[in-house]
């Protein structure tokens, strides 16, 4: 099914759904997200009855549960202009399955659903395709080398993977390397990296081994899930690289570094 | 050997597989060739001209599948005035009865036999071997598999599971060959050995690729041209079809055919791509005296009716498998029957019911790369999902999963139990370390886990002091 066209996002006060991961375990990723949109002038709001997305349960075929904290989402987000999401995988819950789960007898679900799914960005695709900019006029402090890992929702699911590599190609002192296989899936999967624990570390090792063999300092990806389970793998394994977000790595860039 | 279903052991099963250090050699390599190689010759024009044929191939699927009753009545009537004799098998006992009843009514004793995994389905070799016949696969892969008492791990290459060294030792412990590391020594030596089958047979198994339905005749592709042996040259054929393989058209053959060869071994044709019309006709020295069509339904028909209709559009590339991390992990054997990797991992449980095939709708990371590679665009991530769902709503998923999901959606409707369930995780970090109770102990089995933050977003961004209002 073809994704929900958009309007510009342009001259609209974004709105952050952080992501309930970020919000508990990355809150600086949040911060740094909202540094960078506000270095390009985007007026950010939180509305802080934010929780999920409902991935969680709509991947595990828990669709009614899905739907419950679906309409909560709806209700928080009932006035947004724009929503932005600092990851790939909750983006695509909202731009492909929110309209799957409901019919348009359902109330005014389905509308809303809708409606979520037209206004709805990543984050490095509402800079590149939504604002336009792909050069943010910011250089890092240091040179650092950086590959991209494509995370799997986002390349697959929404056809990103360009956004991420041109606003790190644009940023002053990074250098792009190449990852070895960088489409592949790390292995997490949300509840697959615990109900099939093994298989989930074999397809991590086999990124890990990628990740130690790339020529970069630092992997960049989209999606903190996927950076868990590669952090996770690296720490485990005593390598001393790490998997960062895109806009942390941006955010390092911006003057006095991040806010 | 018949295939053997332990869909539900699948876990342990790749376990066991993740542990095979040759499997591991073996499926990691021929996984990622295959992957590779089909990227090329897919797209070795352009992005934009592998996509159509990608397209046009889907709609082909499409179309036949659609009309799919009119098509098979089509084809039966075309099939006929071919010569074929036609016969409808409703399940696997029914289509090996008739291919028994045929072998005795030809007085048949030596069957060879070309690559089907309809055939594997139906479990056919044994039933044979059981009456008496002799059955000799003649795919090379097949032949191995055939020799070492397997049953095939991968729909184009069924001995993808084993190292070439591997291989040497089956030829020397099953055939006496004399030992040799030349692969090429190898296939000659097997090529040899399956030239007498060749001559001796009275009977050939095919599959079919497709069913041309406005010719009558059957579409088959192959690299050894093993398939041509077996359906030319024994004075009897019998073609194994399952209904869903219909086509309208030769046009829709050949247009699949761009997509079959290229998505599976990346040629862009296969070396014998055939179109087979039946037995030889009275001026015609080649072919069989007699040739038999079975059409095969063995669930798929039940499948037609459902949300998962698509999933009949297949036409057993194995490129699901080849893109697939988790099949690449474990080969196709650790699912359980007959079809390995994301494919199998949809028809499974169509086929078997899903109770008996649990694990499979979950042992994908939803990563998306197999519905990426479909050279007919079936969606399979939203039919496994569509499977878990189904799992719920029947009653047949984990009860402490379901108390789980129950809790979590009772938390996450609200933002103050929300950030309440933050504040217990953060102190229960801080009680148990490392240590992750349940089944969140799986994580840190082999990954880290990061610390909870000390104060979650939705703080920071209140104590912003240039907060908007």
């Amino acid at each position: 099914m073809a994704l929900p066209e958009r309007e510009s996002p342009i001259g609209k006060r974004a709105s952050l759904f952080v992501t309930c991961i970020v919000d508990m375990i990355y809150p600086g990723t949040g911060m740094s997200v909202v540094d960078i949109l506000e270095h390009v002038g985007v007026e950010v709001d939180f509305l802080p009855d934010q929780t999920c997305c409902a991935q969680p349960a709509f991947n595990s075929g828990y669709r009614d549960e899905a739907r419950t904290v679906a309409r909560h989402f709806f209700k928080t987000f009932k006035d947004a202009e724009v929503i932005v999401t600092p990851s790939g995988s909750c983006a695509a819950m909202l731009r492909h399955e929110y309209p799957h789960l409901f019919k348009p007898e359902d109330d005014d679900a389905y509308e809303q659903a809708q409606r979520i799914a037209s206004i709805t960005w990543e984050f490095s695709e509402f800079l590149v395709d939504g604002l336009g900019i792909a050069n943010l006029d910011l250089t890092l402090p240091a040179k650092q080398s950086f590959a991209i890992h494509d995370a799997c929702h986002g390349l697959r699911g929404l056809g990103l993977g360009g956004a991420a590599r041109e606003l790190i190609a644009h940023l002053g002192n990074a250098e792009l390397a190449e990852l070895n296989e960088c489409e592949v899936c790390c292995g997490f999967g949300g509840l697959f990296s615990l109900k099939m624990p093994e298989l989930s570390n074999a397809m991590l090792q086999n990124k890990v081994k990628n990740i130690i063999a790339a020529d970069a300092d630092t992997i960049v990806t989209g999606d903190v899930s996927c950076l868990t389970q590669m952090n996770g793998g690296l720490s485990r394994g005593k390598s001393p690289k790490r998997v960062l977000h895109l806009a942390d790595v941006l955010a390092q860039a911006l003057p006095g570094g991040r806010s | 050997m018949t295939v053997e279903l332990q869909s539900n052991d699948f876990i342990a099963l790749a376990d066991i597989a993740l542990r095979n250090p040759d499997l591991q050699h073996a499926v990691g390599a021929g996984t990622r060739g295959g992957y590779a190689s089909r990227a090329e010759a897919m797209f070795a024009h352009g992005n934009e001209h592998g996509e159509f044929m990608r397209r046009q191939a889907a709609e082909a699927k499409r179309r036949a599948l659609r009309q799919l009753p009119d098509l098979l009545e089509m084809a039966e009537r075309n099939l006929l005035a071919n010569g074929w004799g036609v016969e409808w098998a409703e399940d696997a006992r029914q289509a090996n009865q008739l291919v028994l009843d045929i072998a005795a009514r030809h007085g048949v004793r030596t069957i060879t036999k070309s690559k089907s995994m309809l055939s594997e389905e139906l479990g056919v070799n044994h039933v044979m071997e059981a009456a008496g016949l002799r059955v000799v696969e003649t795919d090379l892969g097949e032949y191995i598999i055939q020799l070492n008492n397997e049953t095939p791990s991968h729909i184009v290459a069924p001995v993808m599971h084993k190292t070439k060294d591997e291989i040497r030792d089956i030829f020397i412990r099953e055939l006496g060959m004399a030992p040799t590391d030349d692969a090429e020594v190898m296939v000659a030596f097997a090529r040899k050995m399956l030239r007498e089958d060749f001559l001796k047979a009275d009977m050939g198994i095919s599959g079919a690729n497709f069913l041309i339905a406005e010719t009558g005749s059957i579409g088959l592709v192959m690299n050894e041209g093993n398939g041509r042996m077996c359906t030319s040259m024994p004075r009897l054929h019998i073609a194994l079809v399952g209904i869903e393989k219909i086509v309208e058209t030769v046009e829709d053959y050949a247009t699949l055919t761009q997509v079959l060869p290229r998505s599976s071994t990346g040629q862009s044709l296969t070396v014998y791509t055939n179109i087979l019309n039946g037995p030889a006709r009275s001026d015609e020295d080649d072919g069989p005296e007699h040739a038999y069509v079975i059409l095969v339904d063995n669930g798929r028909s039940e499948i037609y009716g459902t949300k998962y209709a698509d999933a009949l559009a297949c036409i057993r590339c194995g490129a699901c498998q080849n893109a697939c991390p988790v099949y690449r992990s474990t080969g196709g054997h650790a699912y359980g029957w007959v079809y390995g990797g994301p494919i199998g991992a949809v028809l499974t449980p169509l086929f078997v019911g899903l109770e008996n095939a649990a694990p499979l709708p979950h042992a994908s990371s939803l990563c998306g790369s197999c519905k990426q590679v479909c050279p007919v665009d079936i969606d399979l991530p939203r039919m496994l999902l569509d499977l878990r769902w189904d799992q719920v709503r029947k009653g047949q998923s984990n009860v402490d999963w379901d108390a789980a999901m129950k809790m979590w959606a009772i938390g996450m409707t609200s933002p103050t139990r929300f950030a309440l369930g933050g504040k217990a995780a953060r102190a229960g970090q801080a009680i148990m370390g490392e240590y992750m109770p349940g089944l969140l102990g799986n994580w840190s089995k082999h990954r880290d886990f990061p610390d909870f933050a000390p104060k979650p977003f939705r703080q920071l961004w209140k104590e912003r002091p240039n907060v908007r209002a």
